[in-house]
């Protein structure tokens, strides 16, 4: 049972007018460092001819986030890699369904993952995604989760939205979590 | 429950025979040309306001033209998988968020909006809540007395009466525990007529049991010879002389999500907004609408909401049955103008809600989904827009058009919101918990009432650590009789725009402070009333 005592509860640091005031300056760079890498928008054709929001990268970037995300929650085993491959898919077919505002805003946070400069800077990853060690995929997640920096805290919580929305949708987590799937409207 | 008569209520999607049968329902994903169409009375929007006024200005012999943003999904295509309806039916996949992404907005959009996924609570307008509007922003005709026969008549054409079987455990623990610790608790009543009991109210109801916009108004107004235009987006209102004379529309792909090059124009001397309190401001600043007092999209309420999960000895089964059943209005009892008051309700429990409101991730959020059948939810509806510290959010545009909503969540907020995390917390132990954790990105958990008491006391709660979530969307165009505090009229016209009504959420001059599908669909029902009464004198009169 999931018990976290009181004495982890993450203590905020005091916003001083100093802090506040690097964030907002970090985050405008940070944006416009986006805007400047995402130069486009296309849909693109998957392999499957089913329209793709997410380029190459973007699902590099997820298939490495995912094990450490769902840590505990999809197999650990050989068949992971099946179930690793539908969440990815899962969050292409989501961010798909998005509207172009959001899809460009999420392009924009993939897009400053994907560069090495700014995933060091930022994501504090300094190999590239698939060499990415859990340890420090595991340290990123926390650090953005616990970050001062709204836009990173919100970057976290496109990635925990997204992820987790496309696993627990997939009726393969169900079992372990007891859930029965919807109920047959068959009767006898 | 007769086994016969079920299986006959499953298999049948009336709204697919009434296709058949010659409705006139346009799907502008697939139109090849423009479209322009008139009529006597344009709806925008086809949810509780939309659909409520399309049945009575039909039934008063008025050729009405609905427009609606999302797409046309009816019993058939619910499948109660929620990876399926949330992309389906909902705004922006079901994340919609605020500004600064502090909260998650669930708000339907397809054909009969929000009703065709709401969790069916029916509330009248709480007479706390309308003696405040009559006190604070003279508004007079919306007594208690005033609206009693309007509510009335919506109860019954949508089967709104108190649920009889025995409410669900995650609903009934509610129960338990307020009555433990001497809380006041109460029955939800629902719109529904023969209800399976399934829990799935939220992804569109697969038996039409659910008596929303999509199985009663817009049908019966259909039949009558109204027009449905789906997937069509309302961009403008052309207006000039304080009349608006036409409403543009943009055709949106077969996915709902980008503009094509269709467009759709119609003509009408009566327009009616009824596309939700994100929509219908926004459509009034794409449009220019004159706004000499700057009210538009002002004063944006949302019943941000906080939650509170627990673990149970014994299994929840939070997916299954009704999803809301039991409520406690014991923290409204107070003068609303005071500190944040909350109306205490269960929310369904089924895996990417609870999944992606749970904070935190990995081996401590799986261990937590690991006890969904155990678990049980409370959550805490912040009744906002009644104090001076409470002023609601406001809705504006992107770049490109699409409408956001800053909400800030301040101090102010946060005091209420702490308090609630409280309550929760004290009745899920009343109730037998083991655990509690208050949703919020320390994932900290309590094991006891006082351990919960000193914890909650000291979680630093802003923006982005809380989890706030909000499935009522209100306000943005209040009514009133003063132009400089109102955008419309207690007739539910535009102060400025004299053929422009607005028929849905965003009339309220606060939030509700109850769950608001019957209080859009009794104020509704008074308002498109009186206007048909007015548009169509020698028939009616």
């Amino acid at each position: 049972m999931p018990q976290v005592p009181n004495s982890h509860a993450r203590k905020l640091p005091n916003k001083t007018r100093r802090t506040l005031l690097k964030a907002g300056i970090a985050g405008g760079v940070v944006l416009v460092l986006a805007r400047w890498m995402v130069t486009s928008y296309s849909p693109r054709e998957s392999a499957e001819g089913t329209r793709s929001a997410l380029d190459p990268s973007a699902r590099t970037i997820i298939a490495a986030i995912v094990p450490v995300l769902l840590e505990g929650a999809i197999p650990d085993v050989d068949t992971s890699v099946e179930a690793r491959a539908e969440v990815v898919a899962g969050v292409d077919r989501a961010v798909a369904g998005l509207p172009p505002g959001s899809r460009k805003e999420l392009e924009q946070l993939f897009a400053l993952l994907s560069f090495a400069p700014t995933r060091c800077l930022l994501a504090g990853v300094w190999s590239s995604w698939p060499d990415a060690s859990r340890e420090s995929v595991a340290a990123f997640l926390a650090s953005w989760r616990d970050s001062r920096f709204t836009l990173l805290v919100s970057g976290y919580g496109a990635l925990h939205q997204l992820i987790l929305a496309a696993w627990y949708g997939n009726a393969r987590s169900w079992p372990a979590i007891g859930y029965p799937g919807p109920p047959s409207l068959e009767i006898g | 429950m007769a086994a016969a008569s079920s299986r006959a209520a499953g298999s049948l999607d009336p709204f697919r025979i009434g296709l058949a049968s010659g409705w006139k329902v346009i799907d502008a994903s697939t139109l090849s040309q423009d479209l322009t169409l008139d009529a006597d009375v344009v709806i925008v929007g086809t949810g509780a306001g939309g659909g409520t006024a399309a049945e009575i200005l039909s039934d008063a012999g008025l050729l009405v033209v609905l427009i609606e943003e999302g797409p046309l999904a009816t019993s058939s295509d619910f499948h109660m998988r929620e990876a399926e309806a949330y992309s389906q039916l909902y705004q922006e996949s079901s994340a919609r968020k605020t500004k600064d992404k502090a909260i998650n907005i669930l708000q339907g959009r397809c054909v009969g909006g929000g009703t065709t996924v709401n969790w069916t609570s029916s509330f009248r307008t709480p007479a706390a809540t309308l003696e405040h509007w009559a006190r604070e922003f003279d508004l007079r005709g919306f007594g208690v007395a005033d609206l009693e026969p309007w509510f009335a008549r919506m109860e019954q054409r949508l089967g709104i009466s108190p649920w009889l079987v025995a409410a669900n455990e995650n609903n009934s623990a509610l129960r338990r525990g307020a009555n433990v610790l001497g809380i006041s608790s109460g029955e939800i009543q629902r719109n529904v007529k023969g209800c399976w009991n399934l829990g799935y109210c939220g992804m569109g109801c697969p038996t039409n049991a659910k008596q929303s916009m999509l199985v009663t108004t817009i049908p019966a107004a259909l039949a009558r010879g109204a027009t449905l235009v789906t997937r069509a987006r309302a961009w403008t209102i052309e207006h000039g002389n304080a009349r608006a004379t036409s409403v543009h529309c943009i055709g949106l792909d077969p996915g709902g999500t980008d503009p094509t090059a269709r467009k759709i124009t119609v003509h009408a001397p009566t327009f009616i907004l009824s596309a939700g309190a994100i929509g219908s401001p926004a459509l009034l600043i794409r449009s220019k609408a004159p706004d000499p007092h700057g009210t538009v999209g002002k004063r944006s309420f949302l019943h941000p909401t906080v939650v509170s999960a627990a673990l149970m000895p014994d299994r929840v089964d939070g997916f299954a049955g009704a999803p809301q059943a039991i409520y406690s209005d014991h923290f409204l009892e107070r003068p609303p103008d005071g500190p944040l008051g909350y109306k205490l309700e269960a929310p369904p429990l089924h895996p990417i809600l609870v999944a992606t409101t749970l904070p935190g991730h990995g081996v401590a959020h799986a261990n937590w989904m690991r006890e969904l059948a155990h678990m049980h939810v409370l959550i805490a509806l912040m009744r906002d827009g009644f104090h001076a510290r409470s002023p609601g959010g406001s809705v504006g545009l992107e770049s490109d058009g699409s409408p956001v909503l800053d909400y800030r969540l301040d101090e102010f907020f946060w005091e209420g919101a702490r308090r609630a995390f409280a309550s929760m917390a004290e009745i899920q132990f009343a109730a037998g918990a083991k655990t509690v954790m208050s949703l919020h990105s320390t994932a900290a958990s309590y094991s006891s009432w006082p351990a919960a008491k000193a914890g909650i006391a000291a979680l630093a709660l802003e923006p982005l650590q809380a989890s706030v979530v909000s499935a009522h969307v209100m306000g943005g165009c209040p009514l009133g009789p003063d132009p400089k505090r109102a955008v419309i009229d207690p007739s539910g016209r535009h102060h400025h725009l004299e053929n422009l009504y607005v028929f849905d959420g965003s009339l309220f001059p606060t939030s509700v402070g109850a769950n608001p599908q019957l209080s859009i669909y009794g104020i509704t029902a008074k308002l498109a009333t009186e206007l048909a009464v007015r548009l169509t004198p020698r028939r009616l009169g």
